[in-house]
């Protein structure tokens, strides 16, 4: 209880207006400290706090059993209060020496009035008091600073005559006048002289307070609990670094009392006075440059109140901009193809450990009493039980009976995590916000979280030993936002792009290739099978052929089932008849669903894909049912490409690799024919014959030559392979579906590495004039310069393998370097861009109300409600 | 109903492309009507965070080095991350100024007159012109011997250096012969060290051409010429009677923003941030570019995304505090007696309480019906 009988509780649910920032009177101190520390010493001899001292129990508990003597409270209930210690000597606060600096300077060391003439005061006056509130900060800085530099001009005093004689400041703390030092007490003497509106010129606000504040003269001693000391295991007691620092402030602020009372001789006190002006600067910063850091015993440095406050482990960063959270858990995750889109498989273990508190009514009374009875250790079951008065209740083994006999509507119970519950599940870093979503519960066996592997995407996640936390919401209001906003089927559209993040992935989108391409026909037993995989229960209408009494199928009636009702023009990835089909107008790679029936065309990554440009059948299918539709239908694409996957059968192969005698030789064609070409070349430039570009040197045209000439080789070897490739390449399929792999990865194993490049150039670092000892002198051909002729199943030779190993390392360097440089930048962008939102007017503003946009984007559309940016304009519905 | 311009341009392409008739086409305005209703953005959004994200997430994959381009036909350009976080830090100058001229079309098609202009807008200074220079340490002179080749393939008459050297150097002995000039100073005490420091200010004397200007490119952009340079000068440029002023551009934000104003600059940023990103083929929609633009532009003055620029300007302290070095802001504040209304999103979360976007701005208050009786 505080004085006037509020309840501490009743206190926090009051909702902030506001926070005011002043500056601390000695007078508030005083009144708002309960007990002036006196006494350096902490505990007596039988380990009990003593009175006075910088553990007094009037300044709140921190042991368990004892009382606090202020408020009554015990250890969570009494908040700490403050105490306070006087200060024999006033000294500075370290933190406001640039400003008494300024102070100093600015007035008349004489009457205390500012150095300026009235007139201009009033001028100044004006323009300070008319700022608007908005960016008030920035130009009330600025013309602050301007008064302070007109100041600085005047030598004698305009109101008093005086003359000003020059101040300066000898860091950390110290003042000299002339060749006088000026003491903490001298300062304190002109610092009262300022007049409240001088002090407004020149930065401190009367509302904040007065200028002499900034000389301490009573200092404020924190809680007991803003600084808990710990008990190690010995028994023995640690003091916490603020307690240590304190406790040498009041020990060397006795000395100067007795030194002082006892009249000792001048040097003795200064001594001491400079001694507390130490431990108090240490206080409050120790790590102002040119005062040493105060050290604990063991020489780490103290952690005093600034440490505290600042950098990324700082209070800001680490417990106000971002908290610690119950109900969440952590655990490896692994992929689960069964599991619906939306779900998540949480462990046994981890559900039993995570609950929901639901109230009892009269409709679950009977569910929860059934968990109560369970006991804590069964599945499903709960743990605690609140009673309507607030009283939260174990359930064990012992007091699970006398609950059961209790419980009645009113109650809450916090029953274990069930199948169906939401959660939030979030993978770092959480670089957008689909790296948080709702998911639905699923309790499992085992000990990982398990998640259907099209949203792998979306949180970026794979499963060689990746991590991610799941969070349970705690109220009805959290619980319907997570489901309706955060819910997995409403974050299938990025509002990066407006295409679809979430769609089929890897094998699902080969199976789906094969299945939409095949000729082959399926029996009713064949199709039943695939279908009811895809958890499709229909056949599809009619038979594509009847044979010997049995039905047949082909492959794109099979995925037809899975369609919705919707009409689809675009094109696929590649053409599925010709191999090089170059005819952008080719009919046959034209995808056409006409009512949900897929009537030609094959389905890749284009059409189910996730991550631009891909996903147009998925979006198409959003714009016409919706979010819903959406899922259910990647899911059932998800499981029908695997489940015609896995009746074929389909791998990666070596032979895959394999060319046939005749690309390879067309291939070493190409290369010898380069090679000739670049030979020529480098004799020309040796012999100068070799006339430069435009604006270039002769050397860098022969580099350009070159690099022109290996391109194209290169390039021609690309082609060979392609055309020398069967079409039964499993990893050809791989790359032409768009599910992993391209084109230029299989020629990078069966044709020819090709040209490295370091840093945009050939390779050209190392020896003297070559690249390695291998190579003559001044060998500027390709071999010497990172082409790697050779395939990666071929083998490379060692300089081609050293060189392949170079730009390994670059590319590692690189990214090892971008990861953190990116994150920063992103750290920026939010912090800057995080308050604006779109008002009810449909402006764009930022916190103080600020229009930043009339209407957002120019055109208000969202575009994760939109088609790629655009708005989406069913065109069918027109043409009809 | 109103529709923005980018749809009643989208609605002008789907007539042209799918030949629709009068009745058609009123029926598709009635559902782009309906679309673009469904299509809106709602009130609440928290559209900065997610235009950040959008920006930054990607930035993984941005490359981290400045790149060349390859080919004979490209310059250096800084590229990818850097550049980027160059243009959102606001940087005075970028670290590869370039320009990309258009010319009017009388000149663009021939590229002899394209790279004419070109050679006429490079800088050139004296280096760039002479066939040697040298420090005669005998007669306490520079000596420099120009290169008549190289004066006639930029146009350079000798008497034109001969006058730019008196003009500059007037302090200075200046004999000159044929395609010859000595540079001696007039001062008494002339040492070593000041002759050679009179070597390189020789050198970088300005003769012709545009300054800042050091590189020149003419390009094929489809059937016509462009000149890309690097370096830039956009007064200077501007200027000329050949150029084509809409479409040139430079990639110096300030020097927009002083030429041509803020909205220029804020487009500038823009079109910046696009050619990165998509120079990576990293996808983001124009909207979230453009919010970070007009945030960044939004007072009328360039500032960049950080400590110096738009957090270190919000109204709010533990906004400010939270962002980076919190202890100045906190001491600023207190003698300021600032006052935090909380409005913002941060000191919302440090407190506990919902923050003011999306769902925490709804504010909804039950009459109770008892409440309602009294």
């Amino acid at each position: 209880m505080i004085d006037d009988g509020i309840t501490i509780n009743k206190v926090l649910r009051e909702k902030v207006g506001s926070i005011e920032f002043r500056m601390l009177s000695p007078e508030l101190i005083k009144k708002m400290g309960v007990v002036k520390v006196v006494t350096p010493e902490l505990y007596d001899a039988d380990g009990y706090p003593i009175d006075s001292s910088l553990m007094d129990l009037k300044m709140g508990v921190i042991d368990p059993g004892l009382r606090c003597r202020t408020c009554g409270g015990k250890v969570r209930e009494c908040p700490g209060h403050f105490g306070y210690i006087e200060l024999a000597r006033p000294v500075f606060h370290i933190r406001y020496i640039p400003l008494i600096y300024v102070f100093l300077k600015s007035t008349c060391s004489d009457c205390g009035r500012i150095l300026l003439p009235q007139v201009e005061i009033e001028k100044w006056l004006e323009r300070l008091r008319n700022i608007k509130k908005i960016r008030g900060t920035i130009s009330r800085l600025a013309i602050i600073k301007a008064i302070v530099n007109k100041t600085k001009l005047i030598k004698k005093c305009p109101h008093c005559g005086a003359k000003q004689e020059k101040i300066k400041l000898v860091k950390p703390s110290s003042f000299v006048e002339g060749n006088k030092k000026l003491t903490p007490v001298d300062v304190l003497e002109r610092l009262k002289r300022v007049s409240d509106t001088d002090s407004e010129l020149l930065g401190i606000s009367p509302a904040a307070g007065r200028p002499e504040w900034m000389v301490l003269t009573l200092l404020p001693v924190p809680p007991v609990s803003v600084r808990p000391s710990i008990t190690l295991e010995s028994g023995e007691r640690s003091e916490d670094d603020l307690t240590h620092k304190l406790s040498d402030i009041v020990r060397t602020n006795q000395r100067l009392y007795e030194n002082l009372s006892a009249g000792a001789p001048e040097i003795i006190i200064e001594d001491l006075w400079d001694l507390l002006q130490y431990h108090v600067t240490t206080f409050f910063a120790n790590n102002i440059s040119q005062v040493p850091p105060a050290r604990h015993r063991s020489g780490r440095p103290l952690k005093t109140l600034a440490e505290r406050i600042k950098g990324k482990e700082g209070r800001f960063r680490r417990n106000l901009a971002g908290k610690r959270v119950n109900f969440s858990a952590r655990t490896v995750i692994s992929p689960d193809s069964q599991l619906d889109i939306d779900e998540v498989g949480v462990p046994e273990v981890i559900a039993k450990e995570l609950t929901v508190p639901e109230r009892v009514t009269e409709w679950n009374i009977k569910e929860l009493k059934e968990y109560v009875k369970n006991g804590p250790d069964k599945y499903p079951s709960a743990n605690y039980v609140i009673t309507p008065d607030g009283k939260r209740k174990v359930i064990s083994d012992e007091t699970r009976e006398v609950l059961l006999e209790e419980l009645a509507p009113g109650y809450i119970v916090e029953r274990h995590l069930k199948d169906g519950d939401i959660v939030l599940f979030n993978r770092q870093p959480s670089l957008h916000r689909m790296s948080i979503m709702a998911h639905k519960v699923r309790v499992l066996p085992h000990k990982t979280f398990r998640l259907n592997l099209c949203t792998v995407v979306p949180y970026n996640a794979d499963f060689d030993g990746d991590e991610m936390n799941l969070h349970v919401p705690q109220t009805e209001e959290a619980r319907a936002e997570a489901e309706f906003l955060l819910g997995v089927q409403n974050n299938i559209v990025t509002p990066r792009y407006g295409l679809p993040i979430i769609g089929c992935v890897q094998d699902q989108i080969t199976g789906l290739y094969l299945l939409t391409k095949t000729e082959d026909l399926f029996s009713q037993k064949e199709v039943s099978q695939l279908l009811a995989q895809a958890r499709v229960t229909q056949l599809p209408k009619k038979p594509a052929s009847r044979k010997g009494g049995i039905n047949y199928y082909n492959g794109k009636q099979i995925f037809s089932m899975i369609l919705p009702e919707v009409d689809y023009r675009e094109k696929s990835k590649t053409c599925p008849k010709h191999q090089h089909c170059k005819d952008p107008r080719c009919k046959y790679s034209m995808v056409v669903i006409e009512k949900g029936e897929l009537k030609q065309g094959v389905i890749d990554v284009k059409a189910i894909g996730p991550e631009a440009p891909k996903g147009k059948l998925i979006q198409a299918i959003i714009n016409k049912y919706g979010d819903k539709a959406a899922v259910e239908f990647i899911q059932k694409a998800a499981l029908l490409g695997m489940a015609y996957l896995q009746k074929i059968g389909f791998t990666t192969l070596l032979t895959d690799t394999d060319l046939p005698e005749e690309a390879i030789k067309e291939i070493k064609e190409a290369f010898d024919f380069a090679q000739k070409k670049i030979d020529a070349y480098i004799k020309d430039y040796e012999e100068g014959k070799l006339e430069a570009y435009p604006g270039r040197t002769v050397r860098e045209t022969l580099e350009f030559k070159i690099i022109e000439s290996i391109n194209r080789a290169r390039n021609k070897t690309g082609r060979i392979v392609e055309r020398h490739l069967k079409q039964d390449n499993y990893t050809l399929i791989m790359a032409q579906s768009g599910a992993r792999g391209s084109l230029l990865n299989l020629s990078l194993m069966s044709a020819s590495v090709g040209q490295l490049s370091l840093r945009g150039t050939r390779i050209r670092k190392g020896y003297r004039n070559r690249t390695l000892p291998h190579f003559r002198w001044g060998d500027v051909g390709p071999a010497a310069g990172g082409f790697v002729r050779h395939s990666y199943k071929g083998g490379l030779t060692p300089t081609e393998f050293f060189f392949n190993a170079i730009t390994g390392r670059d590319t590692i360097m690189d990214t090892s370097m971008r990861t953190p440089k990116s994150g920063y930048l992103q750290r920026r962008l939010i912090n800057a861009l995080q308050d604006l939102k779109i008002a009810y007017d449909n402006t764009v503003r930022d916190a103080s109300g600020r229009i930043v946009q009339f209407v957002y984007g120019g055109d208000g559309i969202d575009v994760s409600k939109s088609d790629n940016g655009r708005l989406l304009i069913p065109k069918e519905e027109v043409v009809k | 109903m109103i529709l923005p311009q980018s749809v009643e341009e989208q609605l002008k392409e789907l007539k042209e492309t799918l030949k629709l008739n009068k009745a058609q086409m009123e029926k598709l305005r009635k559902i782009a009507e309906r679309q673009y209703e469904k299509a809106l953005i709602e009130p609440g959004e928290a559209v900065g965070v997610v235009a950040a994200q959008s920006i930054g997430e990607p930035g993984t994959q941005l490359t981290l080095r400045t790149k060349w381009l390859a080919g004979a036909t490209e310059m250096t350009v800084t590229q990818g991350l850097p550049r980027l976080i160059e243009i959102f830090d606001a940087r005075r100058e970028p670290s590869t100024p370039a320009m990309t001229i258009f010319l009017k079309p009388s000149y663009a098609t021939s590229e002899q007159r394209v790279e004419e202009i070109a050679l006429k807008i490079l800088e050139i200074t004296l280096d760039d012109i002479i066939k040697e220079i040298d420090v005669d340490l005998l007669r306490m002179r520079v000596e420099i011997e120009l290169d008549p080749q190289k004066m006639k393939k930029f146009g350079i008459k000798e008497k034109k250096v001969h006058e730019i050297i008196y003009e500059e150097f007037k302090t200075a002995k200046i004999t000159t012969g044929a395609y010859k000039i000595n540079v001696k100073p007039k001062d008494e005490d002339i040492d070593i060290r000041k002759l050679y420091k009179l070597k390189v200010k020789l050198r970088a004397i300005h003769i012709g051409g545009i300054k800042g200007i050091k590189q020149v490119l003419p390009v094929k952009h489809g059937n016509n010429w462009i000149i890309k340079t690097s370096g830039t000068n956009l007064k200077e440029i501007l200027k000329l009677p050949e150029v084509d002023i809409e479409n040139t551009t430079t990639n110096d934000i300030f020097e927009v923003f002083s030429v041509l104003g803020i909205e220029a600059a804020r487009n500038t940023i823009i079109e910046e941030t696009i050619n990165v990103l998509k120079n990576q083929g990293i996808e983001v929609d124009v909207r979230h570019i453009m919010l970070v633009a007009d945030v960044m532009t939004n007072d009328g003055t360039i500032k960049g995304i950080g400590r110096y620029g738009v957090s270190g300007a919000k109204a709010s302290v533990l906004a400010r505090a939270s962002f980076e070095v919190p202890l100045k802001h906190l001491f600023n504040a207190a003698v300021s007696a600032e006052v935090d209304d909380l409005r913002s999103v941060v000191e919302n979360v440090m407190i506990n309480q919902p923050v003011p976007v999306g769902t925490g701005l709804v504010n909804l208050k039950v009459e109770k019906k008892e409440d309602k009786k009294k």
